[in-house]
């Protein structure tokens, strides 16, 4: 692998010990994965900060780098905490927790990185532009920033997203390169698909059948290309973009006349018919009622905000709970910067008012909740995955507006 | 016999080899307290990894991984070395934080369980008694 005067500089040790290891993290993985040299990256977002996933042995890793004098050398932004920062108590987390998690995110702002804890750095100030080289970790956001924005990512581990960082380079492989950001699959979609809850329906549907691909195609899994959906707001995609992720471990898809890169494409000039799948609306709704294994009975959790809520559902949250009591803990995720809008709006007031809680920084995924609820309700088909693998509830799958109601139930 | 490899992280390291035919996820399936393999149904299940020379195909599972290898090196339990078929992020990035000596691009089918072996990972080769 071709390294520069400075690169070379950096991994013998002259910037410092903890430049170092990221030079050797990221040298490591350009040499596993055959690059042939660095690319400079002009923003990354983080994964590991929850501490309910990084443990004692994160912390001190990070404590280290950040000790090593580790300092970002570009836009960094961080992955949703175990926890709200500021509102914590109000949300039952164990204040011996809750130490721990301050001392990652003291840890991460000691580098310089902008401690905004959000899935959607994209919705908050860390938005690149078509064709910029990235390097983020969280598969939703990755999904995101290759698909809809048409940014260059792979898809990052916590160490690796962070070694990018404290060096402002990646190696130059995958998704990165023009070759590997081809389609290999198309899937048309013959179903009425709208809404977060129908558009994670079929991210996992699609998700699905991209890892039935990957076995009939040796492990290689093609790239989506996505024909069909007529039309798709930012939030839908973004839970798609979570789905198809969570489900299918995509990072990158194409889909017609709504992400940019499509239109480089046309099913004319690559895709052979036999290279078709078709996504109908049995599919689609198989693939929503398996998310759906009790009745909203048992629901004793609902959460609205995987991925991060955007401030429009915010503004969606407060006029449907005007006036009224929730009977449910239910949390509203969201990135502290978007929830400054909802005070600066009134929404934070009127939300609060019906005994609904805002859970920013952290979300029903990587907050310490094992244990707690039997039972979640959500928009979120990725919440649904890690509610039941991780957590060991029961989930109930609804649209927007009907998991609002099912917490004044 | 000797083969020459690739370097995934430096160091040199004498050892006792513990071979496993099956891939290793270190989170989940490897206790980052003792080093003692978890997983259910794993051909090394309730042996430690523990100042072995840990020798298996690749890594799989979550990438949370990479901060276990860091943590059984923080107790004292990790392995001494990490041969490999073919590695991947997960162990590569494991094996970089927590300073475990690293090859892969070797026959690792031709290392018996139990011999010693010589890993030498600023030259990039293994050698071994048998085989």
């Amino acid at each position: 692998m071709y390294l520069t005067s400075e690169e070379h500089a950096i991994l013998a040790g002259k910037h410092g010990k903890a430049t170092q290891k990221a030079m050797e993290i990221l040298v490591a993985l350009g040499t596993i994965y055959g690059a042939e040299r660095m690319i400079p990256v002009t923003s990354v977002q983080i994964a590991g900060v929850s501490y309910d996933n990084l443990g004692e042995a994160g912390l001190h890793f990070l404590t280290e780098m950040a000790a090593g004098g580790g300092r970002t050398r570009v836009l960094t932004t961080l992955n949703p905490a175990g926890m709200d920062v500021e509102n914590w108590k109000a949300l039952d987390i164990d204040p011996a927790f809750a130490e721990q998690q301050k001392r990652v995110i003291e840890a991460f702002a000691h580098m310089g990185v902008v401690t905004t804890c959000t899935c959607t750095p994209y919705l908050s100030g860390n938005t690149p532009h078509y064709g910029e080289h990235i390097a983020w970790a969280e598969s939703s956001a990755v999904c995101y920033a290759n698909a809809v924005i048409g940014a260059r990512t792979n898809r990052e581990g916590g160490p690796s997203a962070l070694a990018a960082a404290l060096t402002g380079r990646t190696p130059a492989y995958g998704y990165h390169l023009e070759e590997n950001r081809k389609p290999g699959i198309r899937i048309d979609v013959q179903a009425q698909v709208t809404g977060n809850d129908r558009l994670g329906a079929l991210g996992k549907a699609i998700g699905t059948k991209l890892e039935g691909e990957a076995g009939r195609r040796k492990g290689e899994k093609p790239i989506a290309y996505v024909t069909g959906v007529v039309q798709a707001s930012v939030e839908s995609l973004k839970s798609f973009c979570a789905s198809i992720a969570t489900y299918g471990g995509a990072a990158m898809f194409h889909m017609q006349g709504i992400t940019p890169e499509a239109a480089q494409w046309t099913p004319a000039q690559w895709a052979p018919p036999t290279d078709t799948l078709i996504i109908t609306q049995a599919d689609v709704d198989a693939a929503h009622r398996s998310m759906n294994d009790t009745i909203s009975g048992e629901v004793d959790f609902v959460s609205l905000g995987c991925p991060h809520l955007s401030i429009r559902e915010i503004a969606r949250i407060a006029e449907l709970l005007e006036g009224k009591q929730v009977t449910k803990e239910f949390w509203i995720t969201t990135a502290r910067p978007t929830k400054q809008m909802a005070d600066m709006m009134g929404y934070t007031a009127t939300i609060e008012a019906s005994g609904a809680k805002f859970a920013t920084d952290t979300c029903c995924v990587v907050a310490p909740v094992k244990g707690r609820f039997k039972a979640l309700a959500t928009d979120s088909a990725k919440a649904c995955y890690y509610a039941r693998a991780k957590n060991k509830f029961r989930t109930v799958l609804k649209p927007f507006d009907d998991v609002v109601a099912e917490a004044l139930k | 016999m000797k083969w020459q490899g690739r370097t995934i992280y430096r160091g040199k390291v004498a050892g006792e080899a513990l071979v496993s035919h099956m891939g290793i996820s270190f989170f989940g399936g490897v206790d980052p307290d003792t080093g003692i393999v978890v997983e259910r149904g794993h051909e090394l299940e309730g042996q430690s990894v523990s100042g072995k020379i840990l020798v298996f195909p690749t890594g799989k599972g979550s990438t949370v991984g990479s901060y276990t290898l860091y943590r059984l090196k923080h107790a004292g339990k990790a392995p001494a070395a990490i041969v490999n078929a073919e590695c991947e992020t997960i162990t590569a990035v494991g094996c970089i934080i927590a300073e475990i000596p690293c090859v892969d691009h070797v026959p690792i089918d031709l290392i018996q369980d139990h011999t010693q072996i010589i890993v030498d990972a600023d030259a990039a080769t293994i050698e071994c008694d048998s085989a």
